[in-house]
């Protein structure tokens, strides 16, 4: 089946050839929460990022695929700024968030990030309580001022995490304790417990099993209701379970952007095509 | 043979039975069409060969060693004239002991006799039997070891299980040589503290607040009583640790942060290497600088703003100590910061906490297990230093909290108590052994206390 459809598509549309490293697409969305123009990223002397420009529109979720070493990951940390971590590395163009250059010597780190929240592929909980873990980062931003300010912003993130009916009775237990998804639902509630405006995803599902699996998704599905929402996935699958445009990446470069369903249906680039269908990656 | 010839022919025996054993096993491999046919690698069969071989050799030798003196002793005695026996033990044991220096080239107490002469040659002839009889033993043992094994060696052989349970024999062997030397240091100090205990009474050694050990020597000897009383002592000792480690523990702790947080990959390459440099500048050198720059600097200070500072102050040795133990703080509060997963890193700055924050609320408290344990490094070395002590705070056991004052520690004290000319069984000489076993307890507890806490408030981020 599938491979008769595929081949009905390669009839009806003419692929860009495989060497051809312009992006493929419409970058650009009605209402952008984040707009990328001309974003290089460098290690030291290697570059890893060519010229990728893209929007990340309000409440959608916009996946990234590629395979290994594409740079997505790298792209995702640029958005928050966490590659400032990494002495070596370095980042040209334009990232606006809310129509501000995040890259502008301006702009301080600490509010971007508590804005553009960020979930990694490891979970990794502080060692801390469970309710510390959502409690300390409203803290240290001063959102709280009371213990029932902090009760209740712990509920209600770890609620919208899905977490809470598991771990109401038993919130003074370390984190590190919970199983591998509850860690990463403890991570998603840490992190939209300071109301970000952007979550980004960083592979989530990668160390879990199908179940743990299909509550995140079930999760980002419904977070999209709030926040905008960038996920590094390498399943495809997830990517066209989960997200409403798709990126997809190869060797530093953005080759097509599309809604998934166009990527994962009528890709438009070869590089795409022989991606989704498995030739490589 | 000597012992040492003995040994090395062990080994050289061993090593011959590493090779037979796996050559056997390699014949038999062929045999059967393959090393996978055998149950272990051919290695392991030459191992156990090897250990075959030197083991039980090994533990013969070892049990000779044991009872070797007394057997000879016992067989020379009983050789001796009916006259000689008959004496008393006491003269009987000179005798011995007399026969044995004779025996060995060294001087001997009184005049040399005949029958000295005769007992030491047989003595002589004895040792030379026992040598050569123990040889013969553990050549023979090492060799039919050797054999047994040879003939036993069948692809069945599990050779790998056998060899791993006496590496692990040999394994719980070496963790337990600390555990019994701790026992013996604790069982040697505390038998001639309680010789001291029959003399002075506990409580007024642990609670007497005048140290003044001196006992007399003659009965109508001027100044002539002690006081043992180690409280102005040990006050002296938790003074200076104190002050070092308020100095040690900020700055140490601080300047960990700082290389293994904020100081760029070179700087940090050189900054940490020369840190620990200061741990290893001999105290004594440390002692000069203490009481040749600092004490005069504190006196001098303290002159200007009036304040009456004595030349020697547990200021001056508890500063010097201080910097001097930086480096246990520092250097393993840094490993441990470091060792703190990355992730947990980008976690807290992901969620827009600040360097500090981070520090502070997150890697601080996952790697607190292993700050306390350079915190408990540095106060062992603080409370266990002596040199500085001595040439910057003085020997005078002031009962006092001023750190302005001269005072004594309790190490100064054991010091110059054994160095001392009386005799080794007179209280003086022996309350060094009730310090150090007061000393021993109270570190014992230190370390009991700070791994409670640890236990208590570390974070795991496994």
């Amino acid at each position: 089946m599938q491979e008769v459809l595929k081949q009905n598509i390669v009839e009806k549309r003419i692929l860009a050839p495989r060497d051809s490293r312009k992006t493929i697409g419409n970058i650009n969305v009605p209402n952008p929460r984040m707009v990328c123009r001309n974003v290089n990223v460098y290690y030291g002397d290697k570059q890893a990022i060519r010229n990728v420009s893209i929007d990340i529109g309000c409440n959608e979720v916009l996946a990234m695929i590629g395979p290994s070493g594409c740079g997505k990951s790298t792209f995702l940390r640029c958005l928050n700024r966490m590659n400032d971590t990494i002495d070596s590395c370095r980042v040209t163009g334009e990232i606006l968030f809310d129509g501000r250059d995040i890259y502008d010597p301006s702009v301080d780190v600490v509010p971007l990030r508590a804005q553009v929240g960020m979930v990694f592929q490891k979970p990794n909980p502080f060692p801390k309580s469970i309710y510390e873990n959502v409690a300390w980062a409203p803290k240290i931003h001063g959102i709280v001022e009371s213990k029932s300010d902090t009760d209740e912003i712990v509920e209600s993130s770890l609620q919208k995490a899905g977490l809470w009916e598991e771990v109401k009775d038993r919130l003074d237990q370390p984190g590190t304790g919970l199983s591998g998804g509850q860690q990463q639902r403890l991570c998603i509630a840490r992190a939209i417990a300071v109301s970000p405006e952007v979550i980004l995803m960083d592979e989530p599902c990668s160390a879990l099993d199908p179940i743990a699996t299909a509550k995140i998704e079930d999760l980002i599905e419904e977070l999209r209701a709030q926040y905008t929402i960038a996920i590094v996935t390498h399943s495809m699958q997830q990517a066209s379970r989960v997200s409403q445009r798709t990126a997809f990446f190869h060797l530093g470069d953005l080759i097509e952007v599309g809604t998934t369903e166009t990527i994962f249906t009528k890709p438009s680039h070869q590089l795409t095509e022989d991606y989704i269908t498995g030739r490589y990656g | 043979m000597s012992p040492f010839l003995l040994l090395l022919l062990l080994l050289v025996l061993s090593v011959a039975g590493y090779f037979i054993g796996q050559y056997k096993a390699l014949n038999l491999a062929r045999k059967a069409g393959g090393a996978s046919r055998l149950h272990s690698l051919p290695v392991y069969y030459g191992m156990l060969t090897a250990l075959w071989c030197c083991l039980p050799a090994f533990f013969m030798f070892l049990i000779w060693l044991g009872f070797e003196q007394t057997i000879v002793t016992g067989l020379m005695v009983a050789d001796l004239p009916e006259t000689a026996r008959s004496l008393p033990p006491a003269r009987l044991n000179l005798l011995i002991k007399d026969i044995q220096s004779l025996a060995s080239g060294n001087i001997v107490s009184g005049e040399i006799t005949p029958l000295m002469r005769q007992a030491a040659a047989h003595y002589v002839e004895l040792q030379g039997i026992g040598k050569m009889i123990t040889s013969v033993i553990v050549l023979v043992a090492s060799v039919a070891g050797m054999l047994t094994l040879h003939r036993h060696i069948r692809p069945e052989l599990r050779a790998r299980n056998h060899v791993e349970k006496v590496v692990m024999g040999l394994l719980v062997v070496c963790s337990t040589i600390a555990i019994f030397t701790t026992i013996g240091i604790v069982l040697s100090i505390l038998y001639e503290a309680v010789r001291f205990f029959r003399q002075v009474p506990v409580t007024e050694f642990l609670f007497g607040l005048e140290w003044s050990p001196q006992m007399a020597i003659r009965e109508d000897q001027v100044g002539s009583s002690g006081a043992f009383g180690a409280v102005p002592v040990f006050a002296g000792t938790i003074l200076i640790s104190a002050i070092a480690m308020l100095v040690a523990a900020p700055i140490g702790l601080m300047s960990a942060i700082f290389l293994s947080e904020y100081a760029d990959k070179r700087l940090r390459a050189v900054a940490k290497p020369m840190l620990e440099i200061l741990a290893g500048v001999p105290t004594v050198v440390y002692g000069f600088f203490a009481a040749l720059v600092v004490a005069p600097m504190i006196r001098g200070s303290g002159a200007q703003i009036g304040i009456d500072v004595s030349s020697e102050s547990a200021l001056a040795a508890g500063l010097v100590m201080g910097v001097m133990i930086i480096p246990f703080v520092s250097s393993l509060s840094d490993d441990v910061i470091n060792a703190v997963p990355q992730s947990l890193r980008d976690g807290a700055y992901s969620v827009g906490a600040t360097r500090s924050e981070t520090i502070r609320h997150v890697l601080v408290p996952a790697a607190l297990p292993g700050i306390v344990g350079g915190l408990l490094l540095a106060v062992s070395r603080a409370i266990g230093e002596t040199m500085i002590v001595v040439m910057a705070a003085g020997l005078s056991a002031n009962l006092t909290a001023n750190p302005l004052q001269a005072v004594t520690t309790v190490t100064v004290q054991i010091v110059t108590l054994l160095v001392g000319d009386q005799e080794f069984d007179s209280p003086k000489t022996l309350a060094a052994f009730a310090l150090g076993l007061v000393l021993f307890i109270g570190t014992l507890f230190l370390n009991i206390i700070a791994l409670t806490v640890v236990r208590k408030y570390r974070e795991r981020y496994e």
